[in-house]
């Protein structure tokens, strides 16, 4: 629990530990996460996977624990790693009576773009994710599946070294959700740690690594295969072991 | 450090004209609160509803019963031919003063007898009934008087007292009312609008996103209120303008002083509605715990009621409320023409209630969700 913190690595935590009053969300968790991975973790509502991914933005304090995310130690500078990290929250997060370009150009701003090169950086993110025909449309008349890649936009605008999404395919349709991923596997591929909450099974086999959350405790780590052995033995797949975990945590 | 209040301050100033019916609502108010206080609300109350009683119907007593008409307090509605119905008539709401000229007025005057005049005054309301009472005491002494010097044989009376009423000679409500309407109105729409601010944001899930950024709380703070300063200055530009046209309200002093602590006034209002959005969970406890700030100001601040006549712990209440001075300041600049050198110890509080308030604001928002 003590090991030193692996070099390069993204994130590291040590016995990081929340509880709201007498519950244990997150149960001295010790984890580390290279650069440039794209991080699943997998796991039952409740779990834990929520607040793992708020306290490492700073967006809550830990009860216990260490945590060091892009090289700053969110414990201690919470502050500090704003600029590094860029972050998806589960429920829609922009400004749905501004355009999409609105938003785009308040978040690029907040983030500390300027002038050209804010025009020329958010001109790259609306070609990537293809937002070009909707600029001037309000975000809120957007549907799930767009209003999903405007956010994913507006937190890729300042380059972020790690960037965590939480559940960003709730209730977005299956095409959608493919060209989202293929999205996130580019921006994994140009060196952006990618730290991703889900509980589609498909979702989960496309990460190169995979943390099992339950009741708080991370039962399981390693690849998706990995997972799916350790979890849910020799010939389990990776939705049995999902399925077996639930059933447990709700007895 | 202040470079993401831009971003701030444009984002709250488009969606500010984005929603129309806030922004309608609040340009629409000072017009009506206007038209509503300046014609409405008239403190000085006149044409009292009376009936008169006149046992004796002689030309004395007519000239009595004219002499109480002519104050412009009481007007006659109707003569009735007992002392019964004159109860009565006040009683079921006819008339709210009763004039009884009893039968033997006239020979009580001849004989030298205290010759009496009865005035019945429905009392229920104190603030109408008072200027009724004010007025019989009135028409009594000035009867007195000059019945006494025509006995005395004086041709002059041997005093008179001239009451000169300074900054507002017509005794006009709408001069006392508009003015302060001014500041009650920013009270009110300036708090109830900020209160909601951050809670909106906590409550359509924007904040969680907005605090991840790099912006501060100060930043965030300043950004959010900064477009209400602009709605504010508009506010109190209408007030005064159509007090100007409609209710003829002088504008003594410096408008450049008035504008200037106005803005203060305006921070200070903001800032407080700030502090409400950091306590509160939602936006209906919001609007409830700003209420709850905005009565107070409007019964305690001297806005209506003068706060002479309050007892020692309303008068309190009314000195921590930032209201009470921008109203004096307000009459001050507006009806005396007073400067700085008069005013400066109510502005330097409002300046205070301005710097705590937006320091405590800042201080109880954490960049966390728990």
């Amino acid at each position: 629990m003590t090991a030193p913190p692996v070099p390069g690595a993204a994130v590291t935590t040590r016995g990081l530990r929340r509880t709201f009053g007498s519950i244990v969300a997150v149960a001295d968790l010790t984890l580390d996460i290279g650069t440039g991975e794209v991080f699943g973790l997998l796991g039952p509502n409740g779990s834990g996977k929520t607040t793992t991914i708020r306290m490492l933005c700073g967006l809550i304090e830990p009860t216990a624990g260490t945590a060091v995310v892009a090289g700053i130690d969110v414990t201690r500078a919470p502050d500090q790693v704003r600029d590094r990290i860029g972050y998806m929250s589960q429920r829609f997060g922009l400004y749905e009576d501004l355009t999409v370009a609105e938003n785009l150009d308040f978040y690029g701003e907040v983030y500390g773009l300027r002038g050209a090169a804010q025009a020329v950086r958010s001109g790259e993110v609306v070609q990537f994710l293809g937002l070009g025909n909707r600029l001037s449309q309000l975000t809120g008349e957007l549907s799930g599946g767009w209003k999903q890649r405007v956010a994913l936009g507006c937190a890729l605008l300042h380059r972020p070294a790690v960037l965590f999404l939480d559940e960003p395919t709730a209730g977005v349709d299956p095409a959608a959700r493919r060209s989202f991923w293929a999205a996130i596997g580019d921006i994994a591929a140009h060196g952006t740690t990618v730290i991703v909450t889900t509980h589609y099974m498909d979702e989960a086999e496309r990460c190169g690594r995979l943390g099992m959350m339950s009741g708080g405790h991370l039962i399981a780590l390693g690849t998706p295969a990995d997972v799916a052995r350790q979890v849910g033995g020799d010939h389990g797949t990776l939705e049995d072991a999902f399925i077996r975990l639930q059933e447990r945590d709700e007895r | 450090m202040m470079r993401h209040l831009r971003p701030m301050m444009r984002k709250e100033f488009i969606q500010m004209r984005r929603d129309r019916l806030t922004l309608a609502i609040m340009v629409a108010i000072p017009v009506v609160q206007l038209l509503l206080f300046g014609y409405a609300i008239q403190t000085d109350v006149r044409h009292i509803p009376t009936v008169v009683f006149d046992d004796s119907r002689t030309p004395e007593s007519r000239d009595v019963v004219a002499a109480f008409e002519n104050t412009g307090n009481f007007a006659i509605v109707a003569r009735v031919p007992s002392r019964a119905a004159v109860d009565d008539a006040i009683a079921e709401g006819v008339a709210q003063a009763g004039i009884v000229v009893p039968h033997d007025y006239p020979q009580a005057l001849v004989d030298g007898r205290t010759a009496l005049v009865q005035v019945i005054v429905d009392a229920e309301d104190p603030l109408s009934s008072q200027s009724a009472l004010a007025a019989a005491a009135g028409v009594g002494e000035v009867r007195n008087l000059s019945l006494l010097t025509r006995i005395a044989g004086r041709r002059v009376l041997p005093l008179e007292v001239r009451v000169r009423p300074r900054y507002n000679p017509g005794l006009r409500s709408a001069v006392f009312i508009v003015p302060g309407l001014v500041g009650v109105i920013l009270t009110l729409t300036l708090v109830l609008v900020t209160a909601m601010a951050i809670v909106r944001e906590r409550e359509r899930g924007t904040l969680e996103q907005l605090i991840v950024t790099p912006i501060s709380r100060t930043e965030l703070m300043i950004g959010k209120i900064t477009p209400y300063v602009a709605v504010g200055l508009v506010q109190m530009t209408t007030v005064l303008f159509l007090g100007r046209l409609v209710f003829d309200v002088p504008l003594t002093g410096s408008l450049v002083l008035l504008y200037g602590v106005t803005l203060i006034f305006i921070v200070a209002s903001l800032a407080f509605g700030l502090f409400i959005s950091t306590l509160v969970k939602t936006q209906a406890q919001a609007i409830q715990a700003s209420f709850f700030f905005v009565l107070p100001n409007i019964l305690l601040s001297g806005f209506m009621f003068p706060r002479a006549a309050m007892p020692l712990a309303a008068r309190l209440i009314g000195l921590a409320l930032p209201l009470t001075y921008f109203l004096k300041i307000l009459r001050g600049i507006l009806l005396k023409g007073v400067g700085v050198s008069a005013l400066w110890p109510e502005i330097a509080a409002l300046a205070a209630f301005g710097v705590l308030l937006m320091t405590l604001a800042v201080r109880r928002f954490h960049k966390t969700l728990d």
